[in-house]
């Protein structure tokens, strides 16, 4: 029985206990069951079901509100998040600054599968730099992995979940061995106009790299590349493989996919990892403390049942935390007994230190060129088909720029199913016109907009961590976080320069940018957390007294205590961290099986 | 699933939404309110159907209701592509949105409804008359002066502030409908065996073949 009651939970034996279900957590349950481990994987949100829950076709008009954001649905009504969005009720955190540039905004999501199911599905490997960035510039962190350490896994993770994309051979930007990507899908008209004017300045735009499938997996050659030796676990996979249907190019991918052609955990990690028999799942269970035996090594963890309301313990051998950076880092400074006062797995006072978000900053403009363009359908994939990966490399190592990292860019446009804000603040425009003037523009400029958004390095520093607080609690009774934050000139000039770069694109297009591009870098970032790429907190290095987990993401302090989220990561490279902590994952997995294996754990 | 499977299935999934969606609108105005006003939470259920009135209740007074209607049949009137706004249940939309128990729909209600006493006071002003007995003509000469806000005078700020609002709301309750997304031309929402990327005139058009 997969889905089971904490009560069963709490009598059954385990190998390892899986806090979170997500991305981390997902990949993690999968590699370890399908290599012959027994997993408990506990959630804090409610049970999902894509398949009978998915708003595939629904249009505007039968949603509340048009389907527009409210502050329960943050994202819009049909966004697949569940009891989630920048606020949780009952679940509240503080700021420990009321100055807006210091605010850390934390979007979390109590569900199945957590953000999996609403994510953007951009899915890029980190290249060679991003794991040494120290030894490149003296700033942030190395990894103690290098990207030939990860490359095997990236290759794993991209044959398993689907990832299309192209290779280009550009620096920094990892080709995949053959066969590793999907086919990407052809451009719309307004990315092959961005890559033809982007190339006057110098810019490179090429396919991006998301979890959608393009065409049906190949699960004919797959599983033996992913399970080599075991039978078993090749069986399940080809059969699961067949069972994801492919792209029908349609509907958005936030509302989540009841076809299975995205990736999100509940329809592509967790259904194969239930096959093996060996996944038992409680939902609706929060995780309070990693509980710790006399030898000072991890036993299980208490949670809270939110059915019964109830204290529950659970027990296994080893305990991995994949419950987002954030939370991971509460359940370990919450985690507090005589042998570990300050929070468990602490020593190095580095719990909760170098979090981490994206570096943010959007323009939008209007192409006279892409007016009244004959109608046709421009959905595909729903998501971004290009985007300019960062492209100055040179530049910066010659100290042309005055900030360390780089950046790229997403964009998009195209005759989109129209939504609320369509036909809204055209007056820039139109000249403020209504009545059937202001339908004849609203005619003309639908599918001439275009946006850009660039996605940028932060590099981690002293003054971006967060805490328990020494006052709140949650509806539960568990002491909340606060958060710290602090961009550097690194992250605002970087974000001044991203408003310089879309302006001259757009300039370049013969467009005009809707508000002049922001100069001043502290204007034109967004607030911290709020591209929900959160990384750091339990930082894996080298040194027990400096980091707080080894290569392996493995507590110096705890060995059968693992992290396997975003938390472990020394840097936050330009590139969307998804792909990264699943690859991360598995590398971990393997390693705790190993150690199982020699009854090390 | 094999790919023609999915989509015969898909193909049957949006032709019974879209159809149960058309006879959702038309009825919504004789829909009774909901008893008190909640906001819809944290997770509502996605695949049903709503319709304004159905998760509050709606709070336009019959004079409201008839300056709402005036008022985005002026900014969307029917032309010879598409209905007018309040043909297709725009004025029901507006209801629902000023009545929403959300932080910015209570904003826009305090604008809206502001405006809309504004424009009474304004029309008895101008023409001695409340704003039913308006003549086309005498309704846009006072729309003229608030169109814009960056050249409305220093007396229309207010007023022009609640227009663009309005506007951007009526047009968004408009294109949002099956009449809205037909004027525009969209074509998308349906599933396709291929994606083949813009047609040869398209890419002609911008000069990228």
């Amino acid at each position: 029985m997969p889905f089971i009651d904490a009560d069963t939970a709490v009598r059954s034996e385990y190998d390892v206990i899986v806090v979170g279900s997500g991305a981390g957590g997902g990949q993690m349950a999968y590699t370890l069951t399908m290599n012959g481990a027994r997993v408990l994987m506990l959630e804090a949100g409610r049970k999902y079901d894509p398949v009978a829950e998915t708003p595939m076709f629904q249009t505007p008009e039968m949603a509340p509100l048009r389907g527009s954001v409210t502050t329960d649905k943050p994202f819009g009504f049909y966004d697949a998040t569940v009891d989630g969005g920048w606020q949780v009720p009952g679940e509240p955190y503080v700021q420990a600054s009321s100055d807006p540039a210091n605010r850390f905004d934390w979007w979390r999501a109590r569900m199945l599968g957590g953000r999996t199911n609403h994510w953007g599905r951009i899915a890029l490997r980190n290249g060679p730099y991003d794991f040494e960035p120290r030894s490149r510039d003296g700033l942030g962190f190395d990894w103690p992995v290098s990207y030939a350490d990860m490359a095997p896994y990236y290759d794993k993770v991209e044959l398993l979940i689907g990832v299309f994309g192209s290779n280009e051979g550009l620096e920094n930007t990892p080709d995949s061995p053959a066969g590793c990507l999907l086919p990407p899908p052809k451009p719309i008209v307004s990315d092959l106009l961005i890559q033809k004017h982007s190339a006057k300045l110098g810019i490179a735009t090429i396919a991006c790299h998301r979890a959608v499938l393009t065409q049906p997996l190949d699960w004919k050659n797959s599983p033996a590349k992913l399970h080599p030796g075991n039978r078993a676990a090749q069986a399940i996979i080809a059969r699961d493989m067949q069972r994801r249907a492919a792209c029908i190019w349609a509907t958005p991918c936030g509302r989540g996919c009841l076809i299975r052609a995205n990736y999100q955990s509940p329809t592509v990690h967790l259904p194969p990892a239930l096959d093996t028999g060996r996944l038992d799942i409680v939902t609706d269970a929060m995780v309070v403390e990693v509980t710790v035996g006399r030898k000072g090594q991890a036993t299980g963890v208490r949670f809270i049942d939110k059915t019964t309301r109830k204290d529950r313990r659970a027990t296994a051998r080893a305990v991995v935390l994949a419950a987002s950076a954030c939370e991971s880092v509460r359940i370990l400074l919450n985690s507090k007994s005589a042998q570990f006062p300050q929070g468990l797995a602490n020593s190095s006072g580095k719990v909760g230190r170098y979090l981490m978000d994206t570096v943010g900053s959007d323009l939008a403009g209007q192409v006279p060129r892409l007016e009244s363009l004959p109608p046709h359908n421009e959905e595909g994939a729903t998501g971004g088909h290009m985007y300019i990966p960062w492209w100055l490399y040179r530049d910066q190592a010659a100290g042309k720029l005055d900030f360390a990292r780089g950046y790229h860019v997403e964009f998009g446009g195209g005759r989109r199913m129209p939504e609320m804000d369509t036909a809204a603040g055209l007056e820039w425009l139109t000249g403020g016109t209504y009545g059937v003037k202001f339908k004849e523009d609203a005619r003309r400029y639908y599918g001439s907009m275009v946006y850009f958004a660039g996605r940028g390095e932060m590099i981690p520093n002293e003054q971006s961590f967060c805490e328990i607080d020494p006052d709140v609690r949650d509806q539960w009774g568990i002491p909340v976080l606060r958060f710290h934050w602090q961009w550097s000139e690194h992250e605002t000039r970087q974000a001044a320069h991203m408003q310089k770069t879309f302006a001259a694109i757009i300039d370049a297009m013969g467009g005009r940018v809707q508000k002049p591009a922001e100069s001043d870098g502290t204007k034109a970032i967004h607030t911290g957390g709020s591209i929900i790429h959160e990384l750091g907190g339990t930082l894996m290095g080298s040194d027990p007294n400096t980091s707080v987990l080894n290569k392996w993401c493995q507590a110096w302090d705890v060995n059968n205590l693992f992290v396997a989220d975003g938390a472990p990561f020394p840097s936050n490279a330009d590139k969307n961290p998804t792909l990264t902590i699943m690859a991360n994952a598995w590398r971990v997995g393997d390693h705790i099986l190993d150690r199982m294996r020699r009854k090390e754990l | 699933m094999d790919r023609r499977t999915t989509i015969q299935w898909m193909l049957a999934a949006t032709g019974a939404l879209a159809f149960r969606g058309t006879g959702a609108i038309a009825g919504a105005a004789t829909s009774t309110p909901a008893p008190r006003a909640q906001p819809y939470g944290t997770d509502p259920k996605l695949v049903e159907i709503y319709h304004p009135g159905d998760l509050w209740p709606l709070t336009f007074t019959a004079s409201q209701r008839r300056t709402a209607t005036m008022l985005c049949d002026v900014i969307i009137p029917a032309d010879a592509i598409s209905p007018s706004a309040s043909a297709v249940g725009v004025v029901e939309f507006l209801d629902e949105w000023i009545s929403a128990p959300y932080p910015a729909h209570e904003e826009d209600r305090k604008t809206v409804l502001g405006g809309f006493d504004w424009l009474e006071a304004e029309s008895a002003r101008r023409f001695r008359r409340p704003v039913p007995g308006l003549e086309a003509g005498e309704l846009g000469q006072i729309c003229d002066d608030i169109c814009y806000l960056p050249r409305a005078g220093s007396q229309w700020v207010a007023a022009a502030k609640f227009f663009a609002r309005f506007r951007d709301l009526t047009a968004g309750g408009f294109y949002t409908t099956p009449a809205g997304r037909k004027d525009l031309q969209y074509i998308g929402n349906t599933p396709l065996a291929r994606f083949d990327g813009p047609p040869i005139e398209v890419l002609k058009k911008v000069g990228l073949a």
